[in-house]
């Protein structure tokens, strides 16, 4: 493959993260494999003991781990935004942060689902769904979404990188055979020929369009899982449209926050500029305005009509005894924080606008644990029982750590992935567009060094 | 034995255990009877019945603590999900009758072997304003015609029948829960450990019409006794209430039965208003409740605490 001079520079820049391994890396992997390895532990007890070992009970039967499940399935939209939609406008900005993005969609929809399987109480009988699926119930739909959404962003991530591995193929890389012999076969030939690369743009635009009606589908389908019971707090038609809302607006924030990393660890601020983040950061803004509307009118009108089943629920969310303050916390983190951040030009910073998505992400987290328990607290026949554990939910060290061990897994993916493809496709600088505008602050992070 | 018996949430003593180990030989001897679950011996009825054990003792026990062992009438899994020709099972909970004896609950523990933490028949103190009178509603599965709960099982686990009997299956169950959050009546439990046995329920086999051995990681509730129905017999319930609370019978015979009087369902519905549970939820109960009027006994309140949970256990 013919480089040009600006991809051969972008090349050189990040040949070293794929040549070595490094110490730091070393040490990352081990610090994540040890919290896998305590969620590993986790599992094991739960699996030897059963459910007991976590804080669900009768009547809260979900937690941490459907929380969790939301959570990642909600960050994994990051690609869908920024390559599906970015990729139909043509914005041309999106192409050094597009493998970040999609990055971050294949490996939470890979995590968000095992904590679909650490909740289940019978791993044994997984075939069950589809031995004797059920096509009325939301979880048959859930499955097969889940499952169409993962085949598609994975091929989305991998016709972005078959012209990049062509490229790793074809430098003489400092690396082993094995490693070689990889990029030879997932390069599938490719030589840029005018018909191969005439493919790739076609299957990238069919797929770009497909991921967000796929997109959309599978966390719609999602959020019916509590919309299609009875249940105060969840019975509600907005739902829909408000976690797929919600899902785009994290995964937003994760994706900002992961740019700040790499940029920080790989010293990539030539071409994650501060004008990616200015740009997200708008995106984010818009997206937390929408958020708080669904948020504000979902509240609003549960409270205003004041059902008794409903107000069971909302006194639980709005009480600052039980859950209010932690509401709050994910109105001021999660709504205002954002857009006041990113709306005054004095904190319109990378920095700022990170330290904003930090915040944001963890309210998200904490908004799905907001809709999820308190409902499950809330049953519609009084709740009877002596058993304290059986009435108020409160998570266990194994479910702790078996979240922290999905973050951890998380990571790890990210990082070990890393070392496999450059974070910035270099291919995508082909051609016209000329990418490396050096900033002033970037400026010093100008040189290169091995991670 | 012993050991197993010492487990926590068991309560035993000395006594207890002698008692079980001469029953245990007693089942072994005639294989037609089985003892009851662990609370039993707190029971007493007064009535003894005479029991030979394996090594030829004749014994007296207390007539309370003697179930048969291996019910004969209840369908295998395959079968269990057609239900019982011609019938349509409905039942009525008469509320002005009910003073909390918690037998219906005994005999529900006791018959179904529950023995862990779960109860398939609760008794609700319903008081829904401060301005109302309080009352006592026991609350088995309401086994809904339009049931919210087998909508959303994802494996079918969970099933309607043709004589309108919601079962699950222990042996299809994922374990996914999702049943539990949508029943709006509170009615399922999870096996959330390994379920502990009593002895003679081992190697009992499975139906969805028995509801037991129970399986850890899966979800059970009330069944309404579909092998007592199969016999033509009365759920466990609703032969031990001492008051006459509960009815079971078939809407399509319009008859229903107490044990003690056999009556118009119709009649029974009109003569004393019945209603159903939630009957703005849709979904359609085949549990009929009549209200709590000229009541034959005053509400007498009742902690509910740990201990007397304890023993319903």
């Amino acid at each position: 493959m013919e480089l040009n001079k600006y991809q051969q520079e972008l090349f050189n820049h990040q040949r070293p993260v794929i040549e070595k391994f490094g110490a730091r890396t070393w040490k990352w992997t081990i610090f994540f494999l040890l919290w896998i390895g305590l969620g590993g532990y986790a599992l094991y007890l739960q699996i030897a003991k059963g459910h007991t070992v976590t804080g669900m009970r009768d009547n809260v039967v979900w937690g941490l781990y459907i929380a969790n499940f939301i959570f990642f399935i909600g960050i994994s939209y990051a690609g869908a935004v920024i390559s599906g939609i970015l990729h139909i406008l043509k914005v041309e900005w999106r192409k050094p942060i597009i493998r970040i993005a999609e990055m971050v969609t294949v490996i939470s929809t890979i995590i968000g689902p095992v904590f679909i399987l650490l909740c289940v109480g019978r791993l044994d009988r997984l075939h069950h769904l589809f031995l004797y699926p059920r096509l009325q119930s939301p979880i048959t739909w859930d499955v097969f979404a889940i499952g169409t959404y993962f085949t598609g962003s994975v091929i989305f991530l991998y016709l972005a990188l078959i012209k990049d591995f062509a490229i790793y193929r074809d430098a003489k890389l400092n690396i082993p055979k094995w490693q070689q012999k990889m990029y030879k076969i997932l390069a599938i030939g490719y030589r840029g020929t005018k018909g191969q690369k005439r493919h790739i743009r076609i299957s990238t635009n069919l797929l770009a369009i497909m991921i967000i009606p796929l997109a959309i589908i599978v966390h719609s389908v999602l959020s019916w899982i509590f919309g299609m019971t009875l249940r105060p707090g969840w019975h509600s038609t907005i739902f829909g449209p408000y976690f797929v809302l919600a899902a785009i607006y994290s995964g937003t924030g994760v994706l900002i926050m992961a740019m700040w990393v790499y940029r920080k660890m790989y010293k990539l601020g030539n071409y994650i500029q501060d004008k990616h983040f200015i740009y997200l950061g708008y995106i984010m803004m818009v997206l937390g305005a929408a958020y708080g509307y669904f948020t504000f009118s979902e509240y609003l009108t549960d409270w205003f009509g004041s059902e008794k089943w409903s107000n069971e629920v909302i006194d639980k969310i709005f009480n600052p005894a039980k859950y209010g303050w932690w509401f709050l916390f994910t109105n001021i983190a999660g709504i205002l924080l954002p857009i006041f951040i990113v709306a005054f030009p004095k904190t319109r910073k990378p920095g700022w606008i990170t330290i904003a998505s930090f915040f944001m992400v963890i309210a998200l987290w904490v908004k799905r644990y907001l809709i999820i328990v308190p409902t499950l607290e809330s049953p519609l026949l009084p709740m009877q029982d002596t058993r304290t554990e059986y009435v108020k939910y409160s998570a266990t060290w194994v479910e702790w750590a078996l979240t922290f061990a999905g973050i951890a897994t998380f990571f790890l993916f990210f990082t070990l992935l890393s070392k496999f493809v450059t974070i910035i496709p270099i291919s995508e600088f082909g051609g016209k567009e000329k990418p490396v505008v050096t900033t002033k602050d970037s400026a010093e992070e100008n040189e290169i060094a091995p991670a | 034995m012993e050991e197993e018996l010492n487990k926590p949430g068991i309560k035993t003593n000395r006594k207890d255990f002698l008692k079980k180990g001469l029953f245990a030989g007693s089942v072994l001897a005639t294989g037609a009877v089985g003892i009851s679950s662990l609370t039993s011996c707190s029971n007493n009825s007064g009535k003894k019945i005479k029991v030979l054990t394996a090594d030829g003792k004749l014994v007296e026990v207390d007539s309370n603590v003697i179930i048969e062992a291996h019910p004969c009438c209840a369908a295998p899994a395959k079968e269990s999900r057609k239900g019982i020709p011609g019938k349509k099972f409905v039942m009525v909970i008469d509320l002005s009758r009910c003073k909390h004896a918690l037998k219906c609950q005994d005999a529900c523990q006791r018959y179904h072997h529950l023995s862990g933490m779960n109860v398939w028949l609760k008794v609700f103190k319903m008081h829904d304003a401060e301005t109302m009178a309080p009352y006592w509603m026991p609350k088995p599965c309401l086994h809904c015609d339009k049931p919210p709960c087998v909508k959303v099982c994802p494996v079918s686990a969970t099933y309607k029948r043709d004589d309108g009997i919601v079962l699950v299956d222990n042996d299809r169950c994922i374990g996914c829960r999702f049943c539990m959050a949508a029943c709006p009546y509170s009615t399922r439990s999870f096996n959330w450990e390994e379920p502990q046995y009593l002895s003679e329920t081992k190697g009992a086999v499975y139906s969805p019409e028995l509801g037991f051995p129970q399986k850890k990681g899966t979800v059970e509730k009330c069944d309404f006794c579909p092998d007592m129905l199969r016999q033509g017999k009365l759920p466990h319930c609703v032969t031990a209430c001492p008051n006459g609370v509960f009815y079971m019978g078939d809407l399509n015979e319009d008859s229903v039965s107490n044990g003690a009087e056999t009556v118009r369902f119709s009649q029974l519905m009109k003569d004393k208003g019945g209603y159903r549970l939630n009957e703005i939820l849709g979904t359609e109960p085949s549990v009929y409740y009549l209200p709590p009027v000229n009541r034959l006994f005053p509400f007498k309140d009742v902690e509910i605490t740990k201990e007397n949970t304890e023993e319903t256990k």
